[in-house]
Order: structure tokens, then sequence, then C-alpha cells
């Protein structure tokens, strides 16, 4: 068999040989016969005849000795091809705008599948990730404090749900840059996350060198740390004898024992935000328990169980374990960690896929209606090919190899543009989404967008094909084919196309519509702060201070230094930005009684000195701002923001009453205003700040200050200012405020972004598409506008009845369009801020358009009918 | 009988060969013209199909060479394997025919 298909290609390669010793051996035949018949007295002339009538027809013969030797196929593709490629380089201006709209179309979607493929379809990189469960409390996903638990509810969670086989944790609290590398090399803040031993086991992760943490080390919470890979590299120049080496990280020795492997990055998975260096133990033990909800916990379902049965256990186990820790009517949640993972992008992706589908539409309508235009101009070649004797299967055949071909070299275009999109998107470092690193054209892009562009022709290519007529008529041979009445299914049928397109690029087009006013919307939010010429920068302290005294002292001098520091207006310091991360703590008025059934206010802490609220740009609404005299031995106040205060005392000035729980009783001395905290679009509720030098308990100071100056000189000038007290302080944590802004809009303004240059190129396509209809309609009623001239009908009349009849079919595409698009906006609303789904603003401004688009686009064709020379168009009929 | 199978002719072909050792085209047209009624090839050119689908089968194998009448030809001979199909057409062929012969007697 084997055997058989060599010979055959042997045969197809070595045609030309081939062919000559078969026409050898029919020449022998035919002698032979001829002196056979020779010999039977015929006459030379008769014996000839004979001869070749018994032998049959040559050339018939000639073609089915090639089929039954060679590769019939393939002498049929490669004739195909060879004649489509010589019909497409004829036609320049049909190729080149049908490569180009398949080819940014091919483009578009398979970027977005890149995306979605590495976000959404891709396993995460650990063992089996379909049986790991994320399980948090039952609050807003941006509130990290009501989404923990107390360590120990993790460790009887552990121990006793019978739906996990296992569970591990990890300290949400971690701050980014909390860890100051020092010794060789620039000194540098890493951030590190506490992790319970069960961690790495449990995700099935296995270090790439070293080890995981021992039972002892966590629990003893021993300088030990587990390195990233990038880290390794980049600091350590993939060094392999790096375990067992100590780095000093904030002034202590810290041992390192393992190093990830290059597929586990726990920043791309848990925290995208974060650029997660280093893993450190998370000791679970009555300790840290005592700091309240510190853990989110991750568990791993036991074989055949499921995310619900987990659930329906925690509803009776929550609350019981709750109640040992001082939890009462805890509630707990659970949902699949890929789930988690990619939440927060995962409507956006959606809202993609579906535009992108919807635009490859419009692109298979687009090239649809090209194609139909085309086919009526060949209409002549068909009939004469089946009049010569093409069958109707090979006519079908060959649009369709054209129309792959086509599509080969669009797909071609297709995927180098995609492959450069996808790497700029997986580099824009504004955008913050999980898995980002995992976004790149591998081959199940590549497979996609050849599949895609494969659709893409046979799709587009269906109809022209479908309109190979059965014979040859009479009609179609003659030159007069353009007055025919047969193109009226097809000028139907493009008609219908263009309205579908119309239709289709208003749906992404009230889509995107909805989504920029949603951005516009949120960027015009009240954030409570201002971020413009703010900036941060991680000052923690490089000793260990035993008291708040010598704490405060030092915050003192830090803070005096830098307000003398030429250009700062304001400086203050905070444990955490807005927007960053964020902790609550319960607070109450202390003339108030509080219980189980009335428990106190939680609210978010920020512990600020000073200078802050100036620095940051919040407003003070009553009272006072903090003071430098607000120290550790001074009376203990609180600023609240107006939300609390009004929770607190309704109805009543804050400013003097006494809170309590918030560490310690405390004074209120004033209220600012609110602060978006968690998200743009989300108010973050209760917020209370307390003075940095009266309380021990925050993990960072961030140093906020607010200058004139350009961002460098602002670096340089507090470095200058703070060199006497820290000499190595490390400058990459250096923020501007507005980053931190930006952040947290970078997946909307992805959607926004993608979505609008989506829609653009579906209107361009539409209009395209309104464009070359109308334009082929003028063209096809030359003479009939030529006799209504003739008949007296003004250019104006003509222009204006061109027109009309573009914007009747622009307007039935607008309605289908606006009907569609008010269905589906419903499916967006969860992405919505500020704008309804039906809202009319962006329905009109998206009708505006459309009509706008289908006027020029029309009016172009118009303006060439109503010049038609009625003589010359008549003399054409003639 | 205009039409005949595919491989009838097939098994034809090996018999002759086998038979009368290697041929031209010509020759094996003339053959089994002669040996079963002129009327079996429509026309003779549908030998060189055949001719060609048995080399591929690895069958028969083809040699140019010089005929009788001093001409260029091609002559084809059958090969191992063509003999042992040969065999196993025969076979075949006689079970089928002995089939046919009983079953049509009967009526």
């Amino acid at each position: 068999m084997n055997n058989m298909l060599w010979d055959k290609i042997a045969a197809h390669l070595r045609k030309r040989r081939m062919d000559a010793d078969l026409a050898d051996e029919m020449e022998f035949h035919l002698a032979s016969l001829v002196e056979e018949y020779l010999a039977k007295g015929l006459s030379e002339d008769e014996a000839g005849r004979q001869a070749r009538l018994a032998l049959g027809n040559v050339t018939h013969l000639n073609e089915q000795h090639r089929e039954v030797r060679g590769l019939p196929f393939m002498d049929m593709l490669l004739q195909d091809l060879r004649y489509g490629v010589r019909t497409l380089l004829r036609d320049r201006g049909f190729t080149m705008s049908a490569i180009l709209i398949a080819g940014l179309g091919i483009a578009g979607a398979a970027a977005v599948f890149s995306v979605v493929n590495a976000v959404l379809l891709r396993p995460l990189p650990v063992q089996d990730p379909a049986s790991l469960v994320w399980i948090t409390g039952d609050a807003d996903a941006n509130d990290l404090s009501g989404i923990t638990m107390p360590v120990n509810v993790y460790r009887d969670l552990r121990a006793q749900a019978q739906t996990l086989s296992g569970a591990a944790a990890y300290f949400a609290f971690y701050g980014a840059g909390d860890l100051k590398l020092t010794g060789a090399g620039e000194p540098e803040r890493l951030s590190a996350v506490p992790v319970s031993q069960t961690f790495l086991p449990l995700l099935g992760v296995q270090p790439m060198i070293g080890r995981n943490f021992s039972e002892e080390e966590c629990q003893e919470n021993r300088d030990v740390a587990i390195l990233s890979s990038r880290l390794w590299k980049r600091r350590f120049a993939s060094d392999p004898s790096i375990y067992g080496r100590k780095l000093v990280l904030n002034d202590r020795p810290v041992t390192v024992i393992g190093v990830l492997p290059e597929s586990f990055d726990f920043s791309s998975v848990f925290a995208p935000a974060a650029n997660i260096e280093l893993l450190t133990p998370l000791p679970v033990t009555d300790g840290l328990n005592r700091m309240g909800n510190t853990v989110p916990v991750i568990g791993r379902l036991k074989p055949g169980a499921t995310v619900a049965q987990l659930a329906a256990e925690l509803k009776v186990l929550a609350p019981e374990i709750g109640a040992r820790w001082d939890r009462p009517g805890m509630k707990l949640r659970a949902q699949t960690l890929s789930e988690h993972v990619s939440g927060k992008v995962r409507p956006a992706l959606y809202v993609l896929m579906c535009a992108v589908a919807v635009l490859m539409l419009i692109v298979c309508a687009n090239l649809s209606s090209l194609q139909l235009a085309r086919s009526i101009a060949r209409r002549k070649e068909m009939a004469l090919r089946i009049a010569l004797g093409a069958g109707r299967g090979r006519l079908v055949r060959q649009l369709l190899t054209e129309n792959l071909l086509l599509m080969s070299v669009a797909a071609t275009l297709g995927i180098v543009l995609a492959v450069v999109a996808t790497r700029v998107l997986a580099n824009l470092a504004t955008i913050v989404m999980a898995r980002r690193d995992a976004i790149v054209f591998d081959w199940q892009s590549l497979v996609f967008a050849v599949v895609l562009a494969v659709l893409t022709g046979v799709v587009a290519g269906l109809f022209p094909a479908l309109h190979v007529p059965e014979r040859a008529t009479h009609d179609s041979l003659k030159d007069a084919g353009r007055s025919s009445s047969e193109g009226r299914e097809k000028r139907w049928l493009r008609s219908a196309l263009v309205v579908s397109e119309i239709a289709f690029a208003c749906v992404l087009l009230a889509g995107a519509g909805l989504l920029a006013r949603s951005f516009l919307r949120i960027l015009d939010v009240q954030l409570g702060f201002r971020p413009e010429r703010a900036y941060t920068i991680r000052i923690d302290p490089s000793r260990r201070f035993e008291s708040l005294q010598k704490r405060a002292a030092y915050f003192g001098e830090a803070l005096r230094l830098v307000r003398e520091a030429p250009g700062i207006e304001a400086a203050g310091l905070t444990d955490v930005i807005p927007l960053g991360s964020n902790r609550s703590w319960s607070v109450g008025a202390k003339d108030r009684e509080y219980s189980r059934q009335s428990p106190p206010e939680d609210g978010f802490v920020r512990v600020v000195t000073e200078g802050y609220v100036t620095a940051l740009g919040l407003r003070i609404v009553e009272g006072r701002d903090l003071q430098e005299s607000d120290g550790p031995d001074a009376k203990k106040v609180i600023l609240l923001n107006e939300t609390l205060a009004k929770r607190l005392w309704p109805g009543r000035s804050p400013v003097g009453q006494m809170t309590k729980y918030a560490g310690g009783d405390r004074e209120v001395v004033g209220v600012v205003a609110d602060v978006r905290h968690l998200a743009l679009e989300q108010t973050s509720g209760n917020e209370f700040y307390i003075p940095l030098r009266q309380t021990g308990d925050y993990v960072s100071a961030i140093l906020v200050v607010r200058s004139a100056l350009p961002a460098a000189s602002v670096v340089s000038s507090i470095r200058g200012a703070l060199r006497n007290l820290d000499s190595n302080l490390p400058v990459q944590e250096f923020r501007p405020v507005q980053s931190y802004v930006d952040d947290s809009l970078s997946p909307r303004r992805l959607t926004v972004y993608l979505l609008v240059g989506f829609s653009l190129f579906a209107v361009a396509l539409a209009s395209l598409g309104i464009y070359a209809v109308v334009s082929n309609s003028v063209e096809r009623r030359t003479q009939e506008i030529g006799v209504r001239m003739a008949l007296g009908a003004s250019g104006a009349d003509v222009r204006r009845e061109v027109l009309w009849g573009t914007l009747k079919l622009a307007g039935l595409g607008v309605a289908i369009g606006v009907v569609a698009s008010m269905v589906l906006s419903r499916g967006l609303s969860s992405m919505l801020y500020g704008v309804a789904p039906g809202d009319p603003v962006t329905f009109a401004g998206m009708v505006g358009v459309i009509a706008a688009v289908a006027t020029v686009a029309g009016y172009v064709p118009a303006l060439r009918a109503s010049r038609v020379d009625p003589m010359e168009a008549l003399r054409q009929s003639a | 009988m205009a039409e005949i199978l595919q491989g009838t002719l097939d098994l034809m072909v090996l018999k002759t060969l086998n038979v009368m050792g290697p041929m031209h085209g010509y020759g094996i047209a003339r053959r089994i013209e002669q040996v079963t009624g002129d009327a079996l090839l429509v026309n003779q050119g549908t030998i060189y199909l055949c001719l060609m689908r048995l080399i591929q089968k690895r069958w028969i194998t083809a040699e140019w060479g010089v005929s009788d009448n001093n001409r260029k030809a091609k002559f084809y001979s059958i090969s191992k394997e063509g003999r042992k199909q040969l065999a196993i057409e025969t076979a075949n062929w006689e079970r089928i025919a002995d089939a046919m012969g009983k079953l049509l007697r009967m009526g």
C-alpha cells in the first residue's frame, strides 16, 4: 500500500516523463494496429481510421491514465491554485481589501483568544487544579479582612472538613516591599508571603532546588525562605548552590532553603498586582491567631467531592468552628480556585469574546458581499467554463480554492499581527491581571487562527459558490449580461448582508459606547483623595525599635527632613494606600453597649501621621487633622470618615465623642470625607484613621508626599533628605499615587480600548459594505438613470433617491441593531457603572454615528450617479 | 457485455502474462480479444489503465524492448507476487463460478 502511494507521488512528480512514455506506447500500439488492418487488406486511410477507433480516444485515455497512476486530487488542486493566483492577481483591489479585512479580523480574534486561553482556559500551573477550592469569609472580594479568617479557624477547618483532603493558607496582609534585601549589590525591597507548611504540597508544586518548609520551621517561624525563580535568576545569577545561602533581609539573616520552579509564580495566581519574590513560613499558632482575620484558605476536594457539597458542609461547620474562636455566626463560602483567580477579569473577557465573534461575523458578511460582487462580474467567465465542459462541482471547488488561497494569505497577515498584539498585551505594565505572564501566542493560538481562517474562507465563499449557475444559459454568455434580471436575487442577498453588517456594527458600537461611558463615569468619580502630584515611597526603619517612643522619634525626624526638602509641599506617613491594600477593625461608640445581636461597626483602619491628609489630598469636613503632638504619651485620638461618623452618632457632631475597640478608647478630633479605598466603583463604608505614634499595630510605613516637582526630582529630593537617616533607601517602590488608580482601572481600560478598536473596525467595514453595494447598484442602473435624466430628472433628484435608498438600508440595519443591543446590553450590566444598559445617550450616539457613516458612504456613489451623462448612458444601451 | 469488472480484466491480464510470458500492451489486448471474443474490450487503450494499476500493485513489471516488427515497445511480465495473486484470484473465481453455476442450474 505504501509502495503504491510512493509510486503515485513519483508518477505525479514525473508527469512529463510518464506522459511521454505513454505516448510512445500508444504510437506503437497504433502502428501495430495499422499494420494488422493493412494486412487484412484495408486501404491506408481506412486502416488508420479503424486503428484509432479500436484504440479509443487518446486524449481521454491520457487523462484517465494520469488519474490512475498519479494523484488526481493534487493535479486538480494545483490547477485550481494556479488559476486562483492568476485571477486574484488580476483583481488586485478586491484581493487587497479581502486580505486586509480578513487579516485584521483574524488578528483581533486570535489575540483575544490568546488572552482568554491563558486566563480562562489553560489550567493553573499546579497539580490537578480542578479539585482546588478557594474558601473565604462571606464579604466583598476586595475587603481583605472580610474574606480572611484567623489561623485557628483554618487549622480546625483543615482537620474537620470531610469533603477536603487537604488545606493550606497564606498570610493575606503581606505588604508590597515588606522586606529589604541588603548585602551584595543594590539594596532592594522585596515582597514576601508567609505560607502554611501545607501550601506547596497541596498545590503539588515541587521546589526546583531545595525543599519545602519543615513543620518546625513553620511553627517556630524560623528565618528561612523559598525564592521565586525570577528572583533567583535576576539577583543570584541562577546560582545552583543557593541552598543554605544566608541573605540579609530587614537586617536579619535568612536561610534560602529552596527555589520555586519557573512554572509556578505566586503573584501570577494569587496576587496579580504584587510581585512576590519570596515565600516564608506561616506559623499556625495562638500568637498569630490573636492577630485576627489573616488568612484565606485553599483546599483540595476529596476525589468525587464537589464544591456544592463543600458549601453545604461549610454551612454547618463554619458557625461551629467560629463559635470556638470568637466568631459567632461565622459564614464561609467556597468556589473553585480557577474561578477565584480569573474572577475579576472573567466578565471582561466574556465581553471581548462576544465582541470578537460579532466582529468575525461582520468580516464574513463583508467578504461575502465582496465575493458576490465579484461573482457577478465573473458570471460570463463561469458560463464560458461551463459551456466548455467544466462540472459545477469543479467550479465550486475552484471558488473555494480561491477563497482558501485568499484566507491563507490573510491568515498569515493575521497571525503576524496577532503575535505582535499578544506580546504587547502581555507586556503592558498597566494591565494588572492574574496570569498575565501566561499570555503568549502559542501553538493553540496558531491552530485557532488557522481554523478561523478556514472557516471564514468557507463561510464567506459559500454564497458565491452556491450561485455558480447549473448550466450555461445563452443570456449569461452574451456580452450584455449586465441588464439581465438574474441579478435580483443576488442584489437582495447583498442588501441583506449590508443590513446585517450594520446591525452587528450597532451591537459592537453600543457595547463599546456603554463601557466607554462607564469608564468616563469612573474617571469622574469623587475619589476622596487627589492622586495627581502625590507620590509614595516605603521608608520602614531599618532597625527595630523596642518602644513606641523611639519609633515616633525616628518617624518624626524623617518627616521633618522630608518637609524641609526642596519642592515638598506636604508629607505624611501611612500603613496603607487607597486602592493598595486594606484591613478592617471593629470600632464602636464608647457610650453604647454592644452584644452579639448588635455588634460594633467594622471599619477600614489606616495608621497615619499628621500631614497624610494634606499630602494625599483628603478633605477635612469637621474638626482638625492629626498633629505631631498626638504622640505616644498624649491623649489617644482618632479621625473618622463621614460614613462612620453618621453611623456612630447619627444627627450629631462626633467631634469630642469617644470611640472604643479601635486600639483602645479614643477621642474623635475630626471627620474627613469618604475615600474610594477598595475600588473606584465602590464606596468603602466605614473608615477611620489613628495616629501612627499611638500604636505599634502596623506592618509598613509608607511616606506620602505632595509636590509640584516632576517625579524624578521628587525621588532625588527625598533621597537627599533621608540620606542621613538611612543611607541605602531603595527607590524601586517609589510610585506616583496615580499609578494605584491606573492599576485599579486596568482590566476595564483593556476592555474599553479593545472594544472601541473593534467597533471602529466594524463601523469601517460596514461603511465599506454600504459603499460597495450602493456604488454597484448605481453602476448597474446607469442606463436607467440616464433615461430619467433625459426625461427631466435633475442631478439633485437622482442624488436624493440614491441617498434615500442607502439610508433605508442603514435604517433597517440600525433598527435591528438597536433591538439586538437592547437585549444584549443587559448582559453587560455587571460591568456598567453609572450608565443604564439602555442608556439613551449611548444609543442616540450609536445611531448618529451609523447614520453619519451611511450618509458619507452613500453620498459618494450618489454624487457619481447625479453626474451620469444621459447621452453617454443611453448610447451604452444601444 | 460492455462493462467488465475491473478485477476481471486484471485477472485476464495476469493469466495472459503467466501463460504467454513477457508481452507488450498491443499483444495483451489482441490476445484477450482473441480468447474472449472482440466485444470484451470496448477500446484497446483501456488495457493501459489496467497495466498501470497492476504495476503499482507490484504484480507485473515493465521494461522497454524491441518488438517482432523491430519497433520500440514496452514489455510487461508477471512478477512473483503477481503469480501468487493469480493463484488466489483463480481459486476465488472458480469458487464463485462454481457457486453461480450450481445456483443457476437449480432453477
